[in-house]
């Protein structure tokens, strides 16, 4: 049998490994994408979870950038930001919501609109010197070429021109905790609570935690809505079918359901070389080089292999943190969900009442114990996108938080419908009738997700972002620069600079190393 | 609590063999390792010194790290840490290895020995169980037991010892070759022996469990007494070993692992143990950094040195000229060496100044009064002291 023979092999289809095959495709490279279930995009992949109920995992885009949608023309194949971003809701129990849009806020009393206008225009400064650094593989440690020394001089100059009080005041609050943050700005609770929501979630982060939440926060204020989620026209679908249809444009060779077991590895007296993948199935494909877009853990001790890696390296791979703490709830309703004070629930609500209430469901969490009092952030998506349900009917998808991937005692059915009850329960108290309209619900806890969607911990960003395992340390120093301590092994995956969430970076940084 | 009790875990750890040894400790002159009481010496370290050259000697080894490392991984996890290529050690047969870090610093040296297919044990002169873990990590099926305090072990060295363990009636120790180990039945729990040791002369190292210790020590200075037989502590090691060219932690090398300062750690290549780095393994910890050490070249060399006079260049620096106004390097360990009759040095010198002229800036007491000279150096490429009699098989029966 004739072993095929590429330029590139990517293994994951999720969106990085799409953008990574795009830019590759676009080069004319030879590339084959091998994904191992049957949906491209990973854990944006849309997918039925009841007969004629789908959704997807990542349920809403804030990052995705516009040299992403532009360099490979994704508005051709039927992507299409939304101008105007969805409303934040911090959700009250009697109704008087407080409200956070792309123009400001209200809901609050006139003292917290002024301060929050102060607040988001210095946030916005800061992750605006921060935007260069996303897009850009990060520069090694002691590294002397010219192009990283550029990079450093670009960081120090970026910095310098903020200006001094800027300057001082972006290094005193990217390492703050997100509580501090927000009880010098806002008295509003509920504000704060909806505030920080978007510098702790998908990390092992509360409000109190001393951590770098604020700079995960301006890491994802980099989009064009400046950190507000929207959903593109005909939902998150329409961007991984762009992706897809855009790579199959530029020949690349799209496999699903071919799981990749093994990197093959030339070991010889040049040292070790990955030379191909070998398939669930037995077959084998030899490639020039191969990127991985899965997360690191798996790349290197399950693909690859402890036997063809230093001590040290991986070592520090085995202590990523990589537990995820979020869990998904799909819910098929009968009819459209009435929340107390909204008209129509297209908006992207928090049920956090305060950030005390988001410290407890993390401090029952890190004792692997389910939230007593479950705090989330939920969305309609069927009203964006009405292929999601069947006429009339909608799906609810929110993200729970904190939900531990080491539940004490292991996750089981009889846990998870204990669970979801208790979920239900706390959204009847914002949406009355809820209960009533659930004809099914999906419950995907961190252990489900990485069963199911093959990722390490269950974790959205393949590796907790936090700042020991951010920039140049990301996933570890030797492999920062997407190139691997492996000849010809590449990693594009949202373990990389600069990280997960619907972004794509990763995929487009390394696709840049790689054609440099 | 009484007394005896009160710094119970402070206090050193006796060897299986500590009750014999105490007997003959004629000068009470006790050191530490890794715990262990241990003897510096016993009665005088050059009349062992001597005992060692000419007749025979105990060394007790008790004190050194063995490890049991099995399972269907145990030779690819040890021969990923490990610079020398083991897969072709055969079983039964013991092979000198050293290990570095990633960055090529070595980080202690050792023998492994090949007790079994999926069988092997390790020892070291410090604690490694911690690295070894690291090391394990990832690989299934692999097990590494510490058994320090329940094998114990006498180095056994010197001219006479084959006539000592033929007497002993140790049947086939004449066709024990260099770095093979053998079986044998003694006491309940039997005797292994490997033809190996640290002076670079005819030995052996007795391997037995502690419960039979002190039998194997009867037997052996029972016998031994007629061939000279004697206890010899670190000093007259230290002063065979280094006739032998082996190399000592904390005085040719640091262990990598404890070094604060970076290159305050030595590179194989630069401890002249190039020869233990197996390029054509395609992966081991370092392989990266040590490529790069082999091309730029090692920046010091460890040299073996012959010094004109007698008076020891302990702690000298190593000038490139007579004047000492260029400074090349250091002196690792000194002696005056009986055997070889020459005064006798290691040397760290900085690689590319090997070529040149080499001095020795000696500085010695007499009466109290403070001396110094300066001494022209040659190298010596082979190790000062190694007698054909260390190789022969059989050896020789006195």
């Amino acid at each position: 049998m004739n072993v095929q023979h590429f330029d590139t092999i990517i293994v994951g289809g999720g969106h990085n490994g799409l953008v990574c095959a795009n830019y590759l495709g676009k080069a004319g490279q030879k590339v084959l994408l091998l994904e191992a279930s049957e949906h491209l995009g990973g854990l944006a992949a849309t997918r039925e979870f009841y007969p004629g109920f789908k959704a997807s995992v990542a349920h809403a885009i804030n990052q995705f950038p516009e040299k992403i949608v532009s360099d490979l023309n994704l508005t051709k194949f039927g992507y299409k930001q939304c101008t105007e971003s969805m409303k934040n809701i911090a959700l009250n129990l009697k109704g008087d919501h407080v409200v956070v849009t792309q123009d400001g806020i209200s809901g609050v009393p006139d003292k917290e609109v002024g301060q929050y206008d102060l607040y988001i225009a210095s946030l916005k400064r800061f992750a605006k010197a921060l935007q260069p650094f996303w897009m850009k593989t990060m520069p090694r440690m002691g590294g002397n070429t010219l192009a990283e020394i550029l990079t450093f001089a670009q960081i120090g100059l970026k910095l310098k021109l903020l200006g001094k009080k800027d300057m001082r005041e972006l290094l005193r609050v990217v390492s703050l905790p997100a509580r501090d943050l927000m009880d010098e700005n806002f008295d509003s609770e509920l504000l704060k609570a909806t505030l920080s929501w978007d510098a702790l979630i998908g990390s092992t982060q509360a409000p109190r935690s001393p951590n770098n939440s604020i700079l995960t926060l301006l890491y994802r204020m980099t989009g064009m809505h400046h950190g507000q989620y929207m959903i593109p026209e005909g939902g998150i679908k329409t961007l991984i079918d762009a992706l897809t249809n855009a790579a199959i444009d530029v020949g690349v060779d799209i496999r699903c359901d071919s799981k990749v077991n093994k990197i093959s590895i030339k070991a010889d007296m040049d040292g070790v070389r990955a030379k191909g993948v070998v398939l669930k199935n037995g077959e084998e494909v030899t490639g020039d080089r191969i990127i991985s877009a899965l997360d690191p853990k798996q790349t290197f001790f399950d693909l690859v292999g402890v036997e063809h890696l230093e001590i040290e390296f991986m070592n520090r791979i085995n202590r990523l943190r990589t537990d995820g703490y979020v869990a998904k709830l799909h819910l098929a309703l009968s009819d459209i969900p009435n929340f107390n004070g909204i008209d129509i629930p297209n908006n992207r609500f928090i049920i956090a009442p305060n950030m005390d209430a988001i410290e407890f469901a993390w401090d029952d969490a890190k004792y692997g114990q389910c939230p007593e009092k479950p705090v989330m952030e939920v969305i309609v998506p069927s009203l964006n996108n009405s292929a999601l349900a069947p006429q009339g009917q909608h799906v609810l998808s929110a993200n729970v938080m904190y939900v531990p991937y080491r539940k004490k005692g292991g996750w089981s059915e009889e846990a998870k419908s204990i669970f979801i009850k208790k979920l239900l329960t706390t959204l009847d108290q914002y949406a009355p009738d809820l209960s009533e309209k659930v004809i099914h619900a999906e419950l995907l806890t961190p252990a489900d997700l990485e069963r199911d969607w093959r990722v390490t911990g269950g974790h959205w960003h393949h590796a907790e972002l936090a700042l020991d395992q951010m920039l140049m340390m990301r996933p570890t120093y030797e492999a920062a620069q997407y190139q691997t301590p492996v000849d010809d092994l590449y990693i594009c995956g949202a373990g990389c600079h600069p990280g997960g969430g619907l972004m794509g970076a990763a995929g487009h940084n390394a696709a840049k190393v790689i054609l440099k | 609590m009484t007394t005896d009790r009160k710094f119970a875990d402070e206090r050193l750890k006796l060897s299986p063999f500590h009750d014999r040894q105490a007997a003959l400790n004629l000068r009470d002159s006790w050191s530490v390792w890794n715990g262990y009481k241990f003897a510096e010496y016993y009665y005088d370290a050059e009349y062992e010194y001597f005992c060692v050259r000419n007749t025979c000697g105990t060394y007790d080894i008790c004190p050194m790290q063995k490890y049991l490392i099995q399972g269907d991984n145990a030779e690819a996890m040890l021969n990923r840490m490990v610079t020398r290529d083991i897969t072709k050690l055969q079983e039964n047969r013991v092979t000198y290895v050293c290990w570095c870090t990633n960055e090529g610093r070595m980080i202690d040296d050792g023998t492994i020995f090949k007790l079994g297919p999926k069988k092997f044990m390790l020892t070291c002169g410090s604690p490694s169980l911690a690295w070894l873990k690291k090391a394990s990590f990832g690989f299934d099926a692999v097990e590494i037991e510490d058994i320090t305090d329940t094998l114990a072990a006498l180095s056994f060295q010197g001219p006479t010892t084959f006539s000592v363990l033929k007497a002993m009636g140790l049947k086939g120790i004449e066709d024990l070759k260099p770095f093979q180990i053998g079986y044998f039945d003694f006491a309940e729990s039997g005797l292994m022996i490997s033809r190996t040791g640290f002076t670079g002369d005819l030995g052996y190292e007795l391997w037995i469990q502690n419960k039979d210790a002190l039998e194997l020590w009867d037997k052996l200075y029972s016998i031994g007494e007629d061939y000279g037989i004697q206890p010899y502590g670190e000093s007259a090691t230290n002063m065979a070993r280094l006739e032998a060219g082996f190399i000592m932690p904390y005085m040719e090398f640091n262990e990598a692992l404890k070094t604060v300062h970076y290159q305050h750690d030595q590179t194989p290549f630069e401890l002249n143990l190039g020869w233990l780095v197996d390029f054509n393994k395609p992966l081991f910890n370092g392989r990266k950094a040590l490529l790069l050490d082999k091309k730029n070249g090692p920046k010091y060399t460890l040299t073996k040195l012959d010094i004109e006079g007698n008076k020891p260049a302990e702690g000298s620096y190593i000038y490139g000229d007579k004047k000492c106004s260029l400074e090349i390097g250091y002196v690792t360990s000194a002696m005056w060496s009986p055997a070889v009759k020459a005064n006798i040095a290691m040397a760290m010198i900085e690689t590319e100044h090997l070529q040149g002229e080499i001095w020795a800036e000696i500085y010695y007491e007499k009466e109290l009064r403070q001396y110094d000279k300066v001494a022209r150096c040659s190298i010596k490429e082979k190790p000062f002291w190694a007698p054909s009699r260390a190789r022969m098989t059989p050896p020789e029966n006195y």
